[in-house]
């Protein structure tokens, strides 16, 4: 770890740097699964687009394996935020329908 | 990972790793936990980890309030270095009918005796609590300040680094295959990373644990439900409580961090280990929890996921020693409260196993009740 990892920001929805990263791994946790649920890093808006590989490759040079080694999370809907009203307005339109 | 251990727990969500981390700190500290995935990777990552002491019965109320006190300092408890996430915001369970609005009044009695500090509030009173509530439709409501909402993984995480501080060891990515039984006990694990031995095994996999149990020749009455969750983006805080009605089926809560998380329960949900996604689900949680919460429809949902209530034919946990494999304890069926209750249930397990004395009797948790009538009913679950 180096000073400038303090600034090196990894996930920017959830204010994550490189700094928390590395003491994530240097603390055992091994797997994206885990660092995304200790640090919250890929849990904001963007649902991890950037941070997903970055952190992908951090685990893959401490460990020595390549990129597509290191397990991916669930790449989980919706693809783009949506609003509960625009679902809740949908809902109501396919209940007069019944399509349920 | 050693080829032999006294206990060997299968499951590394809240249950096993409490179980492990109190079986350690009784001086019972040669315990293996496997785990299919990471900790965490089961129910309890997925569960809306809400802490409720609001209960109907005696026994869910006694649990719940215990937990809540050892919820309360679990980083000192535990030794943790990280937060556990801790918010008590309160619950508002709120009442749509006549008959559960009566059913609240018995409850607020049996949390009364347990030392709950609930109250019953006139609709006035809501608006006090969630100013921008819709309170049309609803009779009432009861509260409690001290209910609230913790971290599951960061919980998880406590408990199993301060087992492993003691001498637990956790094997992760590794799944067990069958059991190994001699002389009516449980002799050996069989898994993908080799044979174990153990003295002990304690089957925490909730929604898998009947499947497990079957391989030691135990039937469990405990079945896998699917239940849907959503969260959104974060906003500035507009509500401390969790927003709860057992009669609509659904819970929403604003976490400290600014994102609202929320699910309902679909009675028409079939027995399946099936957690995928649906968008039927979103587009009913959203109108749902909107009718109440009008305010939250400019909010917008940035994941949503499934998980698995390990569902029990009372609602209620079971903790059954397998009649044909001694020493194979089963702990499951939490039924979608486990998480709350899993400290207090983590210790009665662990006074058990190391003959110490408990203020709960654990045999009221086993299988017997549904043949001797002696049901744990609680009236008010989600």
């Amino acid at each position: 770890m180096t000073s400038k990892d303090n600034e090196i920001m990894i996930c920017r929805c959830e204010d994550v740097t490189k700094a928390d990263i590395l003491q994530c791994i240097a603390d055992g946790y091994h797997t994206l699964d885990e660092i995304k649920r200790v640090t919250r890093a890929g849990m904001g808006p963007c649902q991890g687009r950037t941070c997903r590989q970055l952190i992908a490759a951090e685990l893959a040079k401490h460990y020595g394996v390549s990129m597509e080694d290191v397990l991916m999370t669930t790449f989980r809907p919706p693809v783009k935020p949506i609003s509960l009203g625009a679902l809740a307005d949908a809902y109501e339109t396919r209940k007069d329908w019944s399509l349920e | 990972m050693k080829n032999f251990y006294d206990v060997v727990i299968v499951g590394g969500g809240i249950i096993g790793c409490s179980v492990a981390f109190e079986l350690a700190k009784r001086g019972r500290k040669d315990v293996l936990v496997i785990e299919r995935e990471y900790l965490t990777s089961g129910a309890t990552g997925r569960c809306g980890a809400g802490i409720r002491q609001q209960w109907g019965s005696v026994l869910n109320a006694t649990l719940a309030v215990e937990s809540t006190h050892i919820f309360e300092n679990l980083e000192e408890y535990t030794g943790y270095d990280r937060s556990c996430g801790l918010n008590q915001g309160g619950y508002l369970l709120v009442a749509y009918t006549e008959k559960e609005w009566a059913q609240f009044q018995k409850n607020l009695q049996v949390q009364h005796s347990v030392g709950v500090d609930s109250y019953a509030v006139d609709l006035d009173g809501i608006k006090e609590i969630v100013p921008h509530i819709n309170t049309e439709g609803m009779l009432g409501a009861c509260f409690c300040a001290k209910d609230g909402h913790a971290d599951p993984f960061h919980c998880t995480y406590a408990y199993a680094r301060g087992a492993q501080r003691m001498g637990v060891d956790i094997e992760t990515y590794t799944t067990v295959t069958g059991f190994g039984v001699e002389n009516g006990r449980i002799s050996a694990v069989e898994t993908s990373k080799g044979t174990v031995k153990a003295n002990v095994v304690i089957n925490c996999t909730g929604g898998y644990a009947a499947q497990m149990a079957a391989l030691v020749g135990d039937e469990l009455p405990i079945t896998p439900e699917r239940h849907q969750i959503l969260i959104t983006e974060p906003v500035a805080h507009i509500m401390n409580p969790m927003v709860m009605s057992l009669h609509r089926h659904f819970y929403v809560q604003q976490t400290p961090h600014g994102s609202v998380i929320m699910g309902i329960g679909d009675p028409t949900e079939p027995v399946s280990h099936n957690i995928r996604s649906s968008w039927q689900y979103l587009e009913h949680n959203a109108w749902l929890v909107t009718q109440t919460l009008p305010a939250f429809r400019s909010l917008r949902v940035v994941r949503q996921w499934g998980g698995s209530y390990d569902m029990s034919p009372d609602r209620n946990p079971i903790i059954n020693e397998a009649a044909d494999a001694r020493g194979f304890i089963s702990v499951a069926g939490f039924s979608g409260h486990g998480f709350m209750v899993a400290p207090r249930t983590a210790i009665l397990l662990a006074n058990h196993l190391t003959g110490q004395e408990d203020s709960l009797d654990i045999q009221r948790f086993s299988v017997e009740r549904y043949e001797t009538g002696a049901l744990l009913l609680e009236p008010s679950v989600v």
